[in-house]
């Protein structure tokens, strides 16, 4: 099918590019990208007073498939995705089975591909049964679709065997990606502090995020392994982060939706839907990773989007499964951050775009060049959006399985900006604004 | 963020459920105190009941067990002229996986009045409190770590009682703070009611320096900590924390933090001792302390009674 978007504010973050123009896609692809008059399309879409953008790139989405399907199932939750703009996702290997075996993999990327709503990119686990005993096979697992490898929340105990991971990894040149928490110290259910006092819930100390990244940069250190540090949640954390970087270790890092706009305030009277991992931190904590992301020490915003059903949040706060839905707030929250920081809009895209796709690398194959951009001959993955629209996150409305979010109106009481229109992948349209 | 309203008032500011002493007027907590003084000669009376409850269902709802504190309620609720029904769920429903709210849905079916909630997390009777009937009241009888306000409110009569005014009070909490619910529903009721000096005092294991934040000045030093205090509230040391990674041993925490009649005379002449029970003789104080003068742990017990059929009283003229 050959589409026309018209009249539309394209920003291409990658090459700066932010003007009124119309692009044409044939075959899944851009073919032109200006003033266009003599294109035959198929369907035209009028895109005045509208932002098109590339499709967002989500480093951090829960399908819940294979295993859990009663808290989400590809078909909903890549619907999500469509629905929030998001083109790629990196989905986890936390599943039941463990997405440690290359059949897996492959049945999910089938699945995936059949529904044509979001390109999928697995995690595969760095170890087997994530038990951080022995390594899967990674080459194996490349080869089925895996673009890294991950502990996800279970963090390796033996320091050995997360050095010989990396020794492994890097051999290839896989990417290991790692939550920084220390397995003792990361116990409790929410960040230590006058909060969790208050409440008498078992806290986290920071030193459980710092301690894990120190360990961690050691051992870049020592093995040169590529690493992506997953959900940075600590002001500390980010100095930590900063250094490594400044220093030239291999390393990217991201944060999630949640910690970058909320605090442990938030959670009010034991709130199960703020009942998060990691756990909420202070302001100090949130401003350092708002100031990080603006800056570019945090490359990428995150969904970290986890469907937990009804039965698993309405427990007692430290009861409760940690987790919220995410991909279709994931472009309002970027929007209504970049706007808190006065930053233009293509520099607030590029953390959920370009971004993102430099941190997969060339994982994700020759996708690299194109995914997360607007650029000629490159991949139709497109976002339009109403950037001037402000919605209220009404839970029951939202396509994913997953209902329990803390951006909730009726929590919150405040409208979130940004709504998207229609969302095109490879060319064809996966979501559409009714 | 909204600010919600806080869940144990109506929209009067009237005191529907109790869930914590946090957030509480200090108006609510005095006319509670008030309120307990007339139910004490209740207790002394031949007949020992008034008709306030009367026809009324009380679920006392022990997720966790506590065979005194579930008694004082029944003893509470009975004086009120209530029905009184004991679930020892641990044993029952949860066993056959039966959800939290489940139970609650099942025994609001059997037109429970009044849930007195006791459970091991913090924050569960929130829970219940948002997905009960409109017409059931809460009462927090102990959740996690987070509060236990009737033993807030009875350590506040029972100080009342020998103290008379707050306003001059130095009060030390001593012990195992971090793991105590008790010690911050009394912390709570104390900067409510005026208290300006309340020490927090043990090992900094169990007494981390967050405590500060509630108003409390942090010591790890007993002598520092006890030095001229009106009133002295020794918590019970779990026998789970005795010896591991927060304490070496029962022997050394006495010997540091056990309040012997040598430490109590760093107090003022005058001072009373308090304990939320059951003590433990030999590891939190001596016995000589426990059943001397200053002692004053049993009519703790008894003005429990009275605090707790205030509570209950209060809230239930009280309409969501």
């Amino acid at each position: 099918m050959k589409i026309l978007i018209r009249n539309g504010r394209v920003i291409d973050p990658a090459s700066g590019r932010d003007e009124t123009a119309d692009i044409a896609i044939a075959s899944g692809r851009i073919v032109g990208i200006g003033a266009i008059s003599d294109f035959p399309a198929d369907r035209s879409i009028d895109a005045a007073g509208l932002v098109v953008a590339p499709g967002l790139v989500d480093l951090a989405a829960r399908l819940r498939e294979p295993g859990q399907e009663h808290e989400g199932m590809l078909e909903s939750e890549l619907a999500a995705a469509a629905a929030g703009g998001v083109t790629s996702l990196v989905c986890l290997p936390d599943t039941d089975p463990v997405l440690d075996e290359p059949g897996l993999v492959e049945m999910l990327k089938f699945r995936a591909r059949k529904l044509s709503r979001c390109r999928l990119f697995p995690l595969g686990a760095l170890t087997r049964k994530l038990e951080g005993q022995t390594l899967t096979e990674m080459a194996e697992l490349t080869e089925a679709g895996c673009v890294g490898f991950s502990q996800v929340d279970v963090p390796v105990t033996d320091t050995m065997v997360l050095l010989r991971a990396l020794q492994y990894a890097a051999t290839f040149g896989y990417s290991v990606w790692l939550r920084p928490q220390d397995a003792w110290l990361g116990t409790g259910v929410a960040a230590q502090g006058a909060v969790a006092t208050r409440f008498g819930l078992s806290g986290v100390p920071v030193a459980a995020e710092t301690i894990a990244l120190q360990t961690i940069f050691e051992l870049v250190r020592a093995t040169k392994a590529r690493v992506h540090l997953c959900r940075l949640s600590s002001a500390a954390g980010v100095a930590l982060l900063r250094a490594a970087k400044a220093e030239g270790l291999p390393v990217t890092a991201d944060v999630s939706i949640n910690s970058l706009h909320l605090t442990d305030v938030d959670i009010g009277y034991f709130n199960a839907d703020m009942r998060l991992t990691p756990p909420l931190r202070q302001q100090a904590d949130r401003e350092a990773l708002r100031a990080a992301l603006a800056d570019g020490t945090i490359d990428a915003l995150v969904s970290d989007h986890n469907p937990v059903d009804e039965d698993m949040k309405n427990l007692p706060f430290g009861e409760a499964e940690p987790g919220a839905t995410g991909l279709e707030l994931l472009l309002s929250l970027a929007l209504r951050w970049g706007a808190d920081a006065g930053l233009p809009l293509a520099q607030t895209l590029a953390r959920v775009t370009t971004d993102p796709v430099r941190v997969l690398g060339d994982a994700i194959g020759s996708l690299a060049s194109s995914a997360g951009r607007l650029v000629e001959g490159g991949v139709a993955d497109v976002c339009i959006f109403d950037p001037a629209a402000e919605w209220p996150v009404t839970p029951d409305r939202l396509a994913s399985q997953g209902k329990h979010t803390p951006f909730a109106f009726a929590s919150t009481g405040m409208a979130l900006p940004g709504r998207v229109r229609t969302t095109l992948v490879a060319g064809t349209i996966a979501y559409e604004a009714a | 963020m909204l600010s919600r309203r806080n869940p144990q008032l109506n929209s009067h500011g009237e005191l529907i459920h109790l869930l914590s002493i946090e957030g509480l007027p200090r108006a609510v907590l005095t006319q509670i105190l008030d309120t307990a003084g007339t139910f004490l000669s209740v207790n002394d009376r031949d007949v020992k009941k008034v008709p306030l409850l009367r026809g009324k269902s009380v679920f006392n709802l022990f997720f966790e067990n506590s065979t005194r504190t579930r008694t004082t309620f029944e003893i509470a609720a009975k004086r009120l002229s209530a029905d009184v029904i004991n679930l020892d769920i641990n044993k029952s429903s949860t066993a056959k996986g039966e959800s939290l709210l489940d139970t609650i849905a099942n025994l609001s079916a059997m037109h429970a009045d009044m849930f007195v909630v006791r459970h091991s997390e913090s924050g569960a009777p929130y829970l219940i409190a948002q997905h009960c009937a409109p017409h059931v009241h809460v009462v927090n009888a102990g959740d996690g770590r987070h509060a236990h306000p009737t033993q807030g409110l009875l350590d506040m009569y029972t100080i009342r009682h020998y103290k008379r005014d707050f306003t001059g009070l130095t009060v030390a909490i001593v012990g195992d703070i971090v793991h105590s619910r008790v010690a911050r529903s009394d912390i709570h009721a104390l900067t409510t009611l005026g208290v300006p000096e309340i020490r927090a005092v043990g090992p900094k294991t169990l007494v981390p320096g967050d405590l500060g934040a509630m108003g409390v000045r942090v010591c790890h030093d007993m002598a520092e900590g006890i030095r001229g205090a009106d009133v002295i509230i020794m918590l019970r040391l779990q026998n789970e924390r005795m010896s591991g990674a927060m304490l070496p041993s029962a022997g050394e925490f006495y010997k540091s933090y056990g309040l012997t009649p040598e430490k109590l005379a760093l107090a003022k002449p005058d001072a009373i001792v308090m304990h939320p029970g059951p003590i433990n003789r030999g590891v939190e104080i001596a016995s000589s302390v426990a059943d001397g003068t200053h002692s004053v742990i049993l009519p703790q017990v008894t003005f429990g009674i009275a605090v707790r059929m205030a509570v209950m009283s209060t809230i239930a003229g009280n309409q969501a």
